[in-house]
């Protein structure tokens, strides 16, 4: 396969993603794919930089993105109906829950960390499922809708015009993934990747290991909280779906689909995901099936993903 | 208030009994392969479904013999074709790949047996309570508590007292040096795997018993016995049995107190755990 240049793929990437609202619909699809697309991205994205840059395995993400979206919903519902309130609210909501959390589980590795950061995971899938008088249970916060951008001079209507509202996604989503870019090449971005190919000469080195991983997981669970918030505002909707375990494991398999190693890898992924879901689902009620069907088939099949296979570089 | 109380603590008891059978399953999985094992809720229901479909032939005691004994030979098939390939890898592979079963053996059973819940017969003498004033101790309760009680002892036999499990627990300890020493660890992998689905079949015969059948029972039982993992201390048999039932009873004796955290105490002891013991209540140390 054809080896892509860097350069020439980032501005493809993004000359797809800016020009997507008006190639969207002429491909068949529509505006609110693409924003969904972008939204599972970044959280994808973020989930990346924990089990990509610094190879630690988290199956509980979901509960971040779903305090990220809870907080923003209820925010709006009950307390300020202000956008940016609700996102600030989610986003402290959800990485203050990482933060605590965190400590409790940096000091496990492999298939321990994984089961723990499961198992926290559900904690708060059964919070929201149970405080019934806050979250409404099962049934979810319903009856709020995301408000219009108020900018001063000027207003930005995300309410009723989902391309508007695609962009504003996007707009976080490259700020966000900027922002990850950023910390990855620097000096600590090289010790998380440091940690994640050899964990042992790492400490030998001197590098606080457990800190740079506690680090690395507050950081991670940051950028999926604001992905979590875009996620309520886009639905004008939250459930405890949001933040169940099979959530975190369509994070993780978009992750792998697309290129574990590769910084787009987790955008290619959620892209080819979601698009199928969405195929497969209105096609199908036995979807669960071949949703479960795909899993296996990418783990036996096509372990690198999309991009590693694209770069043909030996799986670790 | 005392029969409230002992209400409860009975009820954690068995509860905490399944939820130390699955852990079990799940536990010796783990250690010689390092798979998490989340299509263990699945196996679940495929023991509770077949026994279902089984009873009338077979009557109840058939099917309760039956039933495990199939869900086994269905999990080693799938470990040769599915498990086998992602031994030796990221562990990552394992749980994608038994998340991915967990969804195909959920739609599966609902697309052969229905949505809907469906009524499991029990032989009527078993359903009936032992004593008046104890209601809740009916027979089928205290057949289970006996029943689940006969395959940990089983299991426990199995491990200490014959080639087999003294070849488990080696190679929990060192696969590769039993393997130098003439063993065939291909095999074990798969006779642990078919033992640990067993344990989940039998649990899952004797669940909807009492439950009911219904294509998510195994949704409920997985994540408890992740925690009894946990809590027990990870690579610890005997650890993962005491979490079980001790998550069984204290989550049982909260529903007494404070009925809407009987879920949450489970996690709270989890993390109560974390920060004291990382290494569970008789986990070895070093181990993860």
């Amino acid at each position: 396969m054809p080896r892509l240049d860097k350069r020439a793929g980032d501005v493809l990437i993004w000359f797809l993603l800016l020009t997507a609202p008006y190639w969207l619909p002429a491909a068949g699809s529509y505006v609110e794919l693409g924003t969904r697309v972008v939204v599972y991205a970044l959280a994808v994205t973020a989930l990346n930089f924990l089990l990509g840059y610094t190879g630690v395995l988290s199956f509980g993400h979901a509960a971040y993105f779903g305090l990220g979206a809870y907080g923003t919903a209820l925010t709006i519902k009950y307390l300020i109906p202000s956008t940016p309130a609700g996102m600030l609210v989610g986003i402290v909501v959800g990485t203050a829950a990482a933060a605590v959390i965190g400590p409790m589980i940096v000091r496990l590795r492999g298939v321990y960390f994984a089961m723990c950061t499961i198992a926290f995971g559900q904690v708060f899938y059964f919070i929201a499922f149970q405080w019934f008088s806050l979250t409404n249970g099962d049934d979810g916060v319903s009856a709020w809708h995301r408000m219009p951008l108020d900018l001063g001079f000027t207003s930005i209507d995300i309410l009723n015009n989902s391309t508007a509202f695609y962009y504003f996604a996007l707009i976080m989503f490259a700020i966000c993934a900027a922002a990850m870019a950023f910390l990855l090449r620097s000096p600590f971005g090289h010790t998380l990747v440091a940690i994640r190919e050899n964990e042992r000469r790492a400490r030998f080195l001197g590098i606080p290991v457990d800190r740079h991983i506690w680090m690395s997981w507050v950081i991670s669970c940051f950028f999926v909280s604001i992905a979590g918030t875009l996620f309520a505002l886009m639905n004008n909707f939250v459930d405890p779906r949001a933040l169940r375990w099979d959530q975190s494991g369509n994070f993780v398999i978009m992750a792998v689909l697309g290129g574990m190693r590769s910084f787009w890898g987790p955008l290619i992924g959620s892209a080819i995901f979601l698009v199928l879901q969405d195929y497969i689902s209105s096609h199908t009620e036995n979807w669960m099936s071949f949703i479960g069907l795909f899993f296996v088939l990418i783990v036996l099949f096509f372990p690198r993903g999309v991009l590693g296979i694209m770069r043909r570089r030996p799986l670790s | 208030m005392t029969q409230l109380l002992l209400f409860n603590v009975f009820n954690g008891l068995i509860i905490g009994a399944f939820y130390a059978l699955m852990a079990l399953g799940l536990s010796l999985i783990l250690n010689l392969s390092g798979v998490i094992n989340f299509a263990h809720g699945g196996f679940l229901a495929i023991g509770g479904y077949l026994a279902y479909t089984l009873q009338p032939y077979l009557g109840f005691w058939g099917a309760l013999l039956a039933s495990p004994f199939l869900v086994a030979l269905i999990g080693i098939a799938i470990e040769r074709v599915l498990i086998r390939p992602l031994y030796g890898r990221d562990p990552l592979y394992g749980l994608l790949l038994t998340f991915g079963l967990a969804f195909m053996i959920e739609d599966g059973t609902r697309f052969i047996w229905g949505a809907q819940s469906l009524p499991y017969q029990i032989p009527g003498w078993l359903a009936a309570p032992l004593s008046s004033e104890y209601f809740f101790l009916t027979g089928y309760r205290v057949f289970m508590m006996i029943l689940v009680a006969a395959a940990v002892l089983g299991l426990f036999v199995i491990l200490n007292h014959t080639r087999l499990g003294l070849r488990i627990r080696a190679g929990t300890l060192d696969l590769e040096t039993v393997s130098v020493l003439g063993v065939n660890v291909r095999v074990l992998r798969s006779l642990n795997f078919g033992l640990g689905i067993y344990l989940a079949g039998l649990a899952g015969v004797l669940a909807v018993g009492m439950l009911g059948l219904q294509p998510t029972i195994g949704d409920n039982l997985i994540m408890p016995s992740f925690i009894a993992i946990i809590v027990g201390g990870l690579g610890s048999l005997p650890g993962t049995l005491a979490g079980g039932i001790l998550i069984g009873v204290v989550s049982g004796v909260t529903t007494v107190f404070l009925p809407s955290a009987s879920e949450a105490v489970m996690y709270v002891m989890m993390a109560a755990v974390l920060i004291v013991r990382p290494r569970g209540l008789l986990g070895e140390e070093g181990r993860f």
